[in-house]
C-alpha cells in the first residue's frame, strides 16, 4: 500500500461512504424513506472520483496522494449540504462537478510541463485583468448585492474573478521568481520603478477590485495571495508589513469615498442595530442567529431550521455565501472545526509540495494557489463569524457556484502537476534560501 | 524560500484557529445572548412547529386550538379560536408575531407539552411527534354568553365564581374582541377607544362605592363588636375626619339597626362604624379578604392587579393615619379594587366565610386521554366565622329583598344575597354602577 495512487483510492472510500450516508441522512428526514436517489447520487459520485483517479494514475503517477480524496471529501460534503437546501440545485452542482472534473482532466492533458505557464505569463494577466473587469462592462455585468462579481453571456453566467485569480497567480509566481535577486538584496532606495512597477500594479489592482467592481473580500484575497508570495520569495518581512499598511491605508481611504465599502464596514461592526438588523444586516444577523442554534453538536443533518412560515428563507443564500452558518447549524462547532481541519489539511499538503518542488517557479505557485484557497475559505468564514465584514466570497468545493468549482478544479489541477514533477525531482526540501 | 513556505503555513494555522475560536464565540460563549436577541425568531419560529394543547371550556366545548398548514418538515401551527369574542377574555391569545396575553399565555408550560429536553428528545427518536397538552377550564360558555347579552354592549365586567371551590365560571370584560383577528388588529386594538385588550375582571380597577360595605360590615359583625340588630346612629350629615359626610338624598335616618343601614346603604352609620372599629381592625380584615396582594389566580401575573388603597400608584396601608377610615368604609377614599376581587368578597360571604383561591384551570389532560394535573380548590384564608357570614347574608338578602337591590330579585323562589354600588368618578359626570351577590341563599351556588 505504498503507491501513492494506492493511497489515493484508499482514500476515496471513506469518501463515497460519506456521500451515501449523508444523502440518506437527509432523505430520511425528508420522506421518510431510503429511495433510489441516494444511490444514484452516491454511485455516480462514486464513478466521477474513480474516473478521476484512473485519469491521475495515468497521468500524475507520483501525485500527492491525498489532495484529490480530501478535495473529493469536500465536494461530497457541498453536494450533500446542497441537497438539503434544495435538489435542483444539487443537481446543477453535480453537473457542474462533472464538468469541473472534465476541466481537471484538460488541464492535466494539456499541460504537461508546468513551465509553459511562464513562458505565456503576460497573456496571462491581461487575460485575468480582462475577465476582471468583464462585469463592469454593460449589457454582459450583473451587480449581486452591490457587487460587481458575475457575468451572463446568454444562458451561461459565470464568476470571472474565479479564473482572474488563477491567471494572476500564476503571473506572480513566475515574475517574482525571476526579480527575487533584485528585490531580496536591493536596498529600498534603490529599487527602480521597473522592479517595483508590477507590485505597485498589484496593490492598484486591490484598489481597484475594491472600487470599481466593489468586492472587498476578492480584493482581500487577492492582496493576501500576493503578500504570501511576495514574503515568500523575498524572506522579508518589510514587504509585507508595508504592504497590509498601503491596503489597508487605501480601503480606509476608500471607504469614506465608496458609500459601499463603508455599509459593509457599518453591517460588520453592528449587524444588529435598529433599522439596519431587518434591512443590510439582515443576512450576517441571520447566519449568527443560526450558528447559536447549532451549539456544540448541530441540529442534525438536514434539521435545521430552514424556511419561514409563507416559503421564505430565514437564512438567505444559504447555498453560498452563508452555507458555513449552516454547517454550524446543522453539525455544530465540532462539525464546523472539522470542515476547517479537512481545509487546513489540504494547505498542508499544497505547502509541503511547495517545500519539496526544485524549482522557484513551481515553488511560488504551489504556494500562491494554496495561499489564495487558504485565504479564501478565511475571507469567507471570517466574514460569516463576523471576524471581518461579510463578503460574496464563495467557500472552495462547498458552496453552490459553477464558476467557483470549475476554478478550483483548475487550480487542483495545477497543484498536483507541481506535486507530481517534485515527487518525481525533489529539490533538497531543506532550508533554502 | 523553504523557512518562509514554514512560517506561511504557521500562519494560515493561526488564522484557522481564530475562525475556529470566533465559531466558538457564537456556538457556545455567545449564544444565549444571541437567542435572546429580539431579532431572533427561532425560538418563535421552533414554536410553530409543535401543535399547542387545545384549551376546553367545562362542558368540553373547545375554546382554542391549533390548525397546521403545510407538510412534513415545514408544517407550522397557529391558534384558532371557535367561539370568538365570546371568550376573548379571558382566553386572551397567543401568536407568534404578537406575543401571548391571558390564559393561553399563562398556561403555555401545559400547551406546549413536556418541558423536560429528556423526554423530549426520546419522544422524537421513537418517532411521536411532541404535542401539547389539554386544557380543560372551568368556564361556562352558556352562563358567559347569557352574562355578555346582559352587558348589552357596555362597558363593564362580570365575574361569576362557586363559592365553595373558587371556579371561575364566567370572566366578561367588554369592549371585548375576538382572539382571531389579533394577528391584522393588533395595533388597532391596542390603541382602540374602550381599551378592549383590557381584562377589566383582572386588570380594570374602580372605586366599589358602597359594595365595600360588605366588607366593613363583616369586620363589624366578626370581630364581635356589633350585632345585626345593633342600634347605631343613622343620622344625616355627620362630620366624617373632619369634613361633614352626607346619606344618599341626604337621609337622616336617626337610630337604626345595622342590618337596615345595609338594607338602605347609610353612609353614615358606615363610616362611624369603621371609625370605632379603627384602622388595625380593618386593615386585618381587608387583608384576609385579599385585599392588597395579586389574587391567588392561574392567569398572568402582569394582567393581574391587586385591590386596595392607592396613593400615587403605590398600595397604601389602611391603617396608615393618612386614611380616611371613614370615607374607605363607604367605598370611597382612594380604594380602586377589580370585579374579581369584589366578587372574592362575595363568594367568601357565601362560603360561610372561607375565602377559596380564584381557580380557571380544571384539570390538564394529555393528548392519550391521561389527567396530567388536576389543581384542588384551595383555602386562601378563612375570613369570618361561619355565624358572622350567615349573619351578613341574612344582611344580605334583605338588601335584595327590600332595599336598593331589588332589582337583582329572581323569580322561581331563589333567593339572592347582594349589595349594590355607585361610584363617583373623579370626572363627576358618569358614575360607576356595581353589584356584588350570590344565590340561592340557602344553599349558595354562585357568587
Amino acid at each position: 500500500m505504498s503507491s501513492p495512487r494506492a493511497r489515493e483510492l484508499f482514500g476515496l472510500l471513506p469518501v463515497s461512504l460519506l456521500v451515501t450516508a449523508g444523502f440518506t441522512a437527509v432523505l430520511l428526514t425528508r420522506t421518510e424513506q431510503v429511495s433510489n436517489v441516494t444511490l444514484v447520487y452516491g454511485g455516480f459520485f462514486l464513478v466521477c472520483c474513480l474516473f478521476a483517479h484512473l485519469f491521475i494514475r495515468a497521468r500524475l503517477a507520483e501525485a500527492d496522494p491525498y489532495l484529490f480524496p480530501l478535495v473529493a471529501l469536500l465536494a461530497a460534503f457541498g453536494l450533500v449540504m446542497i441537497y438539503r437546501i434544495d435538489a435542483d440545485l444539487a443537481r446543477e452542482q453535480a453537473q457542474w462537478f462533472v464538468i469541473g472534473l472534465v476541466i481537471f482532466c484538460a488541464t492535466v492533458l494539456f499541460l504537461r510541463d508546468i513551465r509553459t505557464l511562464e513562458r505565456y505569463r503576460y497573456t496571462i494577466v491581461v487575460a485575468g485583468l480582462v475577465l476582471l473587469v468583464m462585469p463592469r462592462v454593460p449589457g454582459i455585468g450583473e451587480p449581486v448585492n452591490g457587487a460587481y462579481l458575475g457575468v451572463r453571456v446568454g444562458p451561461v453566467s459565470f464568476q470571472p474573478a474565479e479564473f482572474a485569480k488563477l491567471a494572476v497567480i500564476v503571473f506572480l509566481a513566475s515574475y517574482l521568481n525571476e526579480t527575487r535577486d533584485v528585490l531580496v538584496r536591493g536596498r529600498f532606495g534603490r529599487l527602480s520603478l521597473k522592479h517595483l512597477g508590477p507590485l505597485l500594479l498589484i496593490w492598484g489592482l486591490a484598489m481597484f477590485m475594491l472600487v470599481f467592481i466593489r468586492d472587498l473580500g476578492s480584493s482581500l484575497m487577492f492582496f493576501g495571495g500576493f503578500l504570501a508570495l511576495l514574503y515568500v520569495a523575498t524572506g522579508r518581512l518589510a514587504f509585507v508589513v508595508i504592504g497590509t499598511a498601503l491596503f489597508f491605508g487605501g480601503a480606509a481611504f476608500f471607504a469614506s469615498t465608496v458609500g459601499h465599502v463603508q455599509d459593509r464596514i457599518a453591517i460588520w461592526q453592528d449587524p444588529f442595530a435598529r433599522g439596519v438588523v431587518d434591512d443590510e444586516g439582515y443576512q450576517i444577523a441571520q447566519g449568527l442567529f443560526a450558528q447559536a442554534d447549532g451549539g456544540l453538536f448541530g441540529q442534525g443533518l438536514g434539521q435545521a431550521l430552514l424556511e419561514l412560515p409563507g416559503g421564505s428563507t430565514i437564512l438567505p443564500l444559504a447555498q453560498s455565501d452563508l452555507i458555513y452558518a449552516l454547517i454550524v447549524n446543522e453539525l455544530g462547532l465540532f462539525g464546523a472545526t472539522a470542515v476547517l481541519l479537512i481545509y487546513l489539511l489540504i494547505v498542508a499538503r499544497g505547502l509541503k509540495t511547495a517545500l519539496i518542488a526544485s524549482d522557484g517557479f513551481s515553488k511560488l505557485l504551489a504556494t500562491g494557489l494554496t495561499a489564495v484557497l487558504a485565504l479564501q475559505v478565511f475571507v469567507i468564514v471570517g466574514g460569516v463569524t463576523k471576524l471581518i465584514p461579510l463578503t460574496g466570497v464563495t467557500l472552495p468545493f462547498i458552496s453552490y457556484g459553477g464558476s467557483s468549482i470549475v476554478a478550483n478544479f483548475m487550480l487542483l489541477a495545477l497543484l498536483l502537476i507541481v506535486s507530481d514533477r517534485a515527487r518525481r525531482e525533489p529539490g533538497r526540501g531543506g532550508l533554502v534560501a | 524560500m523553504n523557512r518562509q513556505i514554514t512560517r506561511l503555513f504557521a500562519l494560515v494555522v493561526l488564522l484557522f484557529a481564530l475562525l475556529v475560536a470566533f465559531t466558538s464565540r457564537w456556538t457556545v460563549f455567545e449564544a444565549s445572548e444571541l437567542e435572546a436577541n429580539a431579532a431572533n425568531r427561532r425560538g418563535l419560529l421552533e414554536q410553530q412547529r409543535v401543535p399547542r394543547g387545545r384549551i376546553l371550556a367545562r362542558d368540553g366545548s373547545v375554546l382554542a386550538s391549533s390548525v397546521g398548514a403545510g407538510r412534513r418538515e415545514n408544517r407550522r401551527y397557529s391558534r384558532t379560536y371557535p367561539l370568538g369574542d365570546l371568550f376573548g377574555h379571558p382566553l386572551g391569545y397567543s401568536f407568534v408575531d404578537r406575543g401571548q396575553a391571558g390564559l393561553d399565555q399563562s398556561l403555555d408550560p401545559e400547551l406546549t407539552g413536556d418541558d423536560d429536553e429528556l423526554s423530549t428528545i426520546v419522544k422524537e427518536l421513537s418517532g411521536d411527534s411532541v404535542r401539547g397538552n389539554d386544557v380543560r377550564t372551568t368556564l361556562d360558555p352558556g352562563a358567559q354568553r347569557v352574562a355578555m347579552r346582559a352587558l348589552g354592549g357596555r362597558a363593564g365586567s362580570i365575574v361569576a365564581m362557586e363559592p365553595r371551590t373558587g371556579r371561575i365560571r364566567v370572566m366578561v370584560s367588554t369592549p371585548g374582541y375576538d382572539p382571531n383577528t389579533v394577528p391584522e388588529r393588533y395595533r388597532e386594538l391596542n390603541t382602540a377607544a374602550g381599551s378592549p385588550l383590557l381584562n377589566r375582571a383582572t386588570q380594570g380597577t374602580y372605586p366599589p362605592g358602597s359594595t365595600f360595605k360588605v366588607v366593613t360590615a363583616a369586620a363589624a359583625l366578626d370581630s364581635g363588636r356589633f350585632r345585626p340588630a345593633s342600634i347605631v346612629d343613622g343620622s344625616s350629615p355627620k362630620t366624617i375626619s373632619g369634613r361633614p359626610l352626607s346619606n344618599f338624598g341626604d337621609q337622616d335616618y336617626g337610630p337604626i339597626t345595622l342590618t337596615d343601614a345595609l338594607t338602605n346603604s347609610v353612609n353614615t352609620v358606615w363610616a362611624e362604624v369603621a371609625t370605632r372599629l379603627g384602622g388595625e381592625t380593618m386593615a386585618d380584615y381587608m387583608e384576609r379578604f385579599g385585599f392588597g396582594k395579586v389574587p391567588p389566580i392561574d392567569y398572568p401575573r402582569d394582567q393581574t392587579v391587586p385591590s386596595g388603597l392607592f396613593n400615587r400608584g403605590r398600595l397604601l396601608e389602611p391603617a396608615d393615619r393618612r386614611v380616611d377610615l371613614g370615607r374607605m368604609a363607604i367605598g370611597q377614599e382612594r380604594l380602586q379594587v377589580t370585579p374579581l376581587q369584589m366578587a372574592t368578597v362575595a363568594a367568601t360571604v357565601a362560603n360561610r366565610g372561607s375565602r377559596m383561591e380564584p381557580q380557571l384551570v380544571e384539570r390538564v389532560v394529555d393528548r392519550d386521554g391521561r389527567v396530567v394535573d388536576q389543581p384542588r380548590p384551595a383555602e386562601a384564608a378563612q375570613v369570618m366565622g361561619a355565624d358572622s357570614a350567615a349573619e351578613l347574608t341574612e344582611m344580605m338578602s334583605k338588601v335584595v329583598e327590600e332595599g336598593s337591590g331589588t332589582a337583582a330579585a329572581l323569580e322561581g323562589g331563589i333567593r339572592v344575597a347582594g349589595k349594590t354600588g355607585t361610584a363617583e368618578v373623579d370626572s363627576g359626570s358618569t358614575n360607576q354602577a356595581w353589584f356584588i351577590g350570590f344565590g340561592p341563599v340557602d344553599r349558595p351556588r354562585m357568587a
